[in-house]
């Protein structure tokens, strides 16, 4: 993963400046949520609606650390195109979607989804919907690491039953 | 030149390495020659995707690798 081109990784910088309209990333370390929705809500200041979902490492359930890692060729690109796919299908004034890879611990940030619509119920629709698909049909492979000793085991993900069930209530009217 | 094939996810435990290089041209066949008989064995599940030169094959028997291509074999995602 070595080459640098539009895909590659980027940290959130201060005085945000997102793309438009839409600013997908994935993240090496930190996911600054405050910043990120800050920078959005400036960005589409005509709309009347900004919907957001923070997905976050659960924490409990004897989970020390979780890995994700994911194939620079297919993920950004895949998540890219997703975003394209919530501008065709809602009537929206912008997206923002934003992905940690790498190691993190229970409690932080892993997936920042935002939708700005002129109306709420687009960009509730939108954030739902795209929080579905980077669930089970994005490039992300995920492993936690459980157990109290420092050399407890890495177990991986596997994908689960209403992740998917959760995708079929978009695929009605597409693919 | 050759063509790199890559592990992705457990499939990277499994091979016990991220990647391996092979000599161009690479077909399906010789994809599940390259790899060790439980990797092959995984490969064949329709769970499995693999991916050329960053697209991922709608049918991956179809493999045609050339020289520079990277080969991505991609187990089922875990979800984002």
């Amino acid at each position: 993963m070595a080459t640098r081109s539009r895909c590659s990784l980027r940290s959130a910088v201060a005085r945000l400046v997102l793309e438009r309209p839409a600013d997908v990333r994935l993240l090496e370390k930190g996911l600054s949520v405050g910043e990120a929705l800050a920078a959005f809500n400036a960005a589409h200041e005509r709309a009347g609606a900004i919907a957001s979902f923070l997905g976050k490492v659960r924490p409990g359930e004897d989970v020390k650390a979780l890995e994700l890692t994911h194939y620079e060729p297919l993920t950004l690109p895949g998540m890219e195109a997703l975003a394209e796919q919530a501008l065709e299908r809602f009537a929206l004034d912008g997206v923002l979607a934003w992905h940690r890879v790498g190691t993190m611990q229970p409690g932080e940030g892993i997936v920042l989804v935002a939708a700005a619509a002129r109306h709420r119920r687009a960009a509730f629709d939108a954030v739902d919907f795209l929080m579905d698909h980077l669930k089970s049909a994005a490039w992300f492979w995920k492993r936690e690491r459980r157990g109290n000793h420092s050399d407890g085991g890495w177990h991986w993900i596997e994908p689960r039953d209403d992740d998917h069930a959760a995708l079929a209530r978009w695929t009605g009217d597409e693919t | 030149m050759a063509v790199k094939i890559v592990f992705l996810g457990p499939l990277r435990d499994a091979a016990g390495t991220d990647s391996l290089e092979v000599p161009a041209p690479l077909d399906w066949e010789g994809l599940l020659a390259a790899v060790a008989p439980d990797l092959a064995e995984q490969l064949e599940s329709a769970r499995v995707h693999v991916a050329c030169a960053g697209e991922v094959l709608a049918d991956k028997t179809a493999l045609e690798a050339r020289d520079g291509d990277e080969v991505a074999l991609l187990p089922p995602v875990s979800g984002g």
